[in-house]
């Protein structure tokens, strides 16, 4: 059966459909979730897409973190389920604490919008299962706030834990240790700045973000681990 | 709630040490276009205002640190100072 991704809606996301249209031209079902939903069960996978939640007032994610929708996103995530955070969904997924570190403004105070050249490190997490360690794609990012920080401390646990799941070949905002992508200690939530969904078909000039959409739909058919 | 004053909370959060803050460097660049050779360790961030209901000033700390910690400021990148005063009493 075809994979059920929900994909998270909060007032202000704006990349809901991109994804959608990502998850469906790779075969999976995919369903919009609003952020005052409760519950997130019946889903295989979650995608929290780009855009401005609430605004981004305050801070990105600042607001989102406290919407429904988040404590069914945790609960799912504990139970071992599949969440991916793209761009304002990584910055959400950092200030709910789901994963380490913060997006703060890019180097130099520069909005960049660009394609950016990723290399895969690792191929055990919920979305780059199967990818080759070394593999290089060429994928969009299109943000302000996305140089990744954290204190010494966690870059080296996410280091040591091989938590770092893909980096800048070169460097678009300053972001610590090239960083362009982490998961959590069950590498089932990842995050990341670029937008796989914006390099998912010819027309929009790279298909490259179909391999990592893919593992997640592969991660998502594959039942999570009992406890 | 038995027995509440009114305070008058201000929150400060500046980026922490250590974290780079492009904006306060920005900042410190464009002085000497004044004239003003001499101002240094120039920090941006923002400051927030709000009244709230406690029963005494150490409660309203309490309240207004919850505020400031859970949502106002992310520890991981930033730090809060909080002062209170009670409502209608001079800054």
């Amino acid at each position: 059966m075809a994979p059920r991704v929900g994909v998270v809606l909060f007032p202000g996301t704006n990349c809901e459909y991109d994804a959608l249209h990502a998850v469906e031209r790779l075969g999976g079902t995919a369903e919009l979730l609003w952020h005052g939903a409760t519950s997130a069960s019946g889903y295989d996978a979650l995608i929290l897409p780009g855009g401005f939640a609430h605004g981004d007032y305050l801070r990105p994610g600042a607001i989102a973190r406290f919407s429904p929708v988040m404590d069914a996103v945790a609960a799912f995530a504990s139970e071992g389920g599949p969440v991916v955070g793209i761009c304002n969904g990584f910055q959400v997924l950092t200030e709910a604490g789901l994963l380490p570190g913060a997006l703060q403004k890019n180097r130099g105070l520069r909005f960049v919008c660009a394609t950016t050249t990723l290399r895969v490190e690792r191929d055990d997490t919920a979305l780059t299962a199967g990818v080759p360690v070394g593999t290089e794609l060429a994928i969009p990012i299109n943000h302000f706030e996305g140089n990744y920080t954290c204190d010494a401390a966690t870059l080296a646990e996410l280091r040591d834990e091989g938590r770092i799941v893909l980096r800048y070949v070169d460097n678009p905002n300053g972001s610590v240790d090239d960083i362009a992508g982490v998961c959590n200690a069950g590498r089932n939530v990842v995050g990341l700045m670029p937008h796989p969904e914006r390099a998912s078909d010819p027309l929009l000039g790279s298909e490259d973000g179909i391999v990592l959409l893919q593992a997640l739909l592969r991660t998502a058919a594959t039942p999570a681990p009992v406890g | 709630m038995a027995d509440t004053r009114q305070f008058s909370v201000q929150v400060e959060v500046l980026l922490r040490d250590g974290i780079a803050d492009p904006q306060g460097a920005t900042i410190e660049r464009a002085l000497p276009a004044l004239g003003l050779e001499g101002v240094t360790a120039v920090r941006a961030g923002k400051s927030f205002r709000f009244d709230l209901a406690a029963t005494d000033e150490s409660d309203a700390l309490a309240q207004a640190s919850v505020v400031a910690d859970r949502l106002l400021a992310n520890p991981v990148i930033e730090e809060s100072q909080v002062t209170v005063r009670p409502a209608g009493t001079a800054a």
